[in-house]
Order: structure tokens, then C-alpha cells, then sequence
């Protein structure tokens, strides 16, 4: 019985290490973070050093879902869809104030935090986040990814 | 043509429909009668003297708290008209009653009104008679209510909607 449980949790380590450093995103990207988000990803901030350098505009591809800006009550199904249509396992950021609690914009139009309609992992507040917070919180995400356990 | 002199053009042609007409800081505005403005707006258009081509704006106003207003009509719907032709403005509102909020749509003269005019109805529940398909345009079709109207409270949550299918 302990002999089993240090093959498991070994493989879950590796999982979890093969994981963490080839995170395939999907930037929804809706608003001005956008630019925080472009900035993180080119060639200054590199992302790509954290094995995220591809992002996948597909969420059949993708495995975290970075939420990108202000989600509206009409864009709140669309994103929700994209969502669902992610395989297991997937995570989600929430990038920006306005993902994590509809930021400034506190009117009858905006989803007050996806978190709402979503299960959020990490959230990175910042209106934008700095590059430097982006890439705090990618690596909290990461080491959220790497504590992942499989059910077996 | 000068401001004064649109407004005196305005008023040979229109008659009765045009209310009141003023000149304020260099440009014209006209006041209109409801049950005919879609004949004012269509003298606009065509005349040649005004030859007003261009519909700039559609949208409206709310005085429910505006001092000094409670007597009159609850909204205002504003048109400003261009004429590339002749290089001249005019703004034409109409008073609407907010028990019967409804207007001549200006979509059969200018197109462009089509978007202006489901903007305000989305925003201030005010209808458009004849208007093609009148549906809400910023907001999503669950949404209660009209959110630029005085008497919306500020911090109402809507319900969340899920995929469509």
C-alpha cells in the first residue's frame, strides 16, 4: 500500500512538472489588457521562457483560458461557451480587475467578475496588470498546475 | 444659408408642423409637432434650399428631473441634419409623453436611422412607428428595463444568460 501511493504520486509530479511548462493559452481577449497581455508574450517579458509561448485560438487546443479584459452581459454566453468547449484539464485566469470584479465599470452592462459565470484559478488584478504581475501570477498558476493531483 | 433664414425656409414649407424655431449661438433648432413630423423631416430632406441629405443623430433626452420641466412632455427625441450640399445644420426634436412613447421612424428617409433609432429604444423605451425591426442593439434581449431612463437605479444587477443554442 505505501509502495503504490510513491509510484502515484510521482507520476502526478511529473504530470504536474510536464504540465506547468507547456501551458497551451487561449487569450480571450476583449479590452485594453489585450496590450498588457501582447506585451507579457513578446519578446521583452518573454512568456515564452515559461514554456506559454504558444497561444491557441482554438479552446478544443488550449488548456487555460486567460480572460482578457471586460466581459459584458453580451459577451457573457459566448465566453461561457468557449468554456465548456475546453477539454479537462483546463484552468482559468482572470486577467485584469475588470474579469475579477467588473473593475471600474460598475453599470447595468458589465458582468461584475467572471467568476460569476466561470471557476477562476488565478486571479491578477491591475487596470492593466504590469507585465511583471502577469508573470506573478502565471507562475502561482503554474504552481497550482503542479500541485494537481490525478483521480485514479 | 444662414440659421434664421433656414428656419424661416423651414417655416413656409412646414407650416404647423414646426412649432417653435431658434437660433442659439450661431446654429438652428427646430421644434416639431409629433403627429407631423414625418412630413417636416421629408420637406428636410428634399427641398432643394435645404437639401439636408445627412442624418448625423438620432437620440433623445430624459427631463424627468430637469428643474423647471415638469409640466412638459417627459422626453425629447433630437435629430441633427447635415447638408453636404450646402454645408448647413439643423437640430429638429420633438417632444414625446412618456405615456405614449412613440415617433414616426425616419428609416424610410435616411437608412442610417435604423441603428440610431434601436439605440434609443434600447436605452430609453421609446418606439419608433414603421421602424423595420426594432430590437434592442447594445444590450442583450433579456435585459430588463431601459438603462438611460432617470428612474433606472444605478446599481440594479441583471440576470446572467446562458449559451443559446
Amino acid at each position: 500500500m505505501g509502495v503504490g501511493d510513491f509510484f502515484t504520486t510521482t507520476l502526478d509530479a511529473a504530470l504536474g512538472w510536464a504540465r506547468k511548462y507547456s501551458i497551451f493559452q487561449y487569450p480571450f481577449v476583449t479590452a485594453c489588457c489585450g496590450m498588457e497581455y501582447m506585451a507579457t508574450a513578446c519578446s521583452h517579458y518573454d512568456v515564452d521562457r515559461f514554456g506559454a509561448g504558444l497561444p491557441r485560438f482554438s479552446p478544443r487546443q488550449a488548456d487555460v483560458l486567460f480572460v482578457v479584459g471586460t466581459i459584458s452581459h453580451k459577451m457573457a454566453p459566448v465566453l461561457r461557451r468557449v468554456y465548456d468547449q475546453m477539454t479537462e484539464p483546463k484552468w482559468v485566469v482572470a486577467f485584469g480587475v475588470c474579469t475579477c470584479t467588473g473593475g471600474f465599470y460598475d453599470n447595468y452592462a458589465t458582468v461584475q467578475g467572471i467568476d460569476t459565470i466561470l471557476p477562476v484559478d488565478v486571479y491578477i488584478p491591475g487596470c492593466p496588470p504590469r507585465p511583471e504581475s502577469v508573470l506573478d501570477g502565471l507562475m502561482k498558476l503554474q504552481d497550482k498546475i503542479a500541485a494537481g493531483r490525478q483521480r485514479y | 444659408m444662414t440659421p434664421a433664414d433656414l428656419l424661416a425656409r423651414l417655416a413656409e414649407l412646414a407650416g404647423s408642423a414646426l412649432r417653435d424655431g431658434q437660433v442659439r449661438l450661431g446654429h438652428a433648432t427646430a421644434l416639431a409637432e409629433r403627429t407631423a413630423l414625418a412630413d417636416l423631416l421629408r420637406v428636410c430632406r428634399d427641398d432643394a434650399a435645404l437639401r439636408f441629405d445627412m442624418l448625423m443623430d438620432l437620440t433623445a433626452v430624459d427631463y424627468l428631473t430637469y428643474p423647471g420641466r415638469e409640466q412638459a412632455p417627459r422626453f425629447e427625441v433630437v435629430y441633427h441634419l447635415y447638408s453636404v450640399s450646402h454645408n448647413h445644420r439643423l437640430r429638429v426634436k420633438v417632444e414625446v409623453d412618456e405615456d405614449d412613447p412613440v415617433v414616426p421612424s425616419a428609416v424610410p428617409l435616411w437608412p442610417i436611422a435604423n441603428w440610431f433609432e434601436r439605440e434609443v429604444w434600447d436605452m430609453f423605451g421609446i418606439r419608433f412607428a414603421g421602424h423595420p425591426d426594432l430590437r434592442r442593439l447594445l444590450l442583450y434581449e433579456e435585459f430588463v428595463g431601459h438603462p438611460l431612463r432617470k428612474d433606472y437605479p444605478v446599481n440594479r444587477r441583471q440576470p446572467l444568460v446562458g449559451p443559446r443554442n
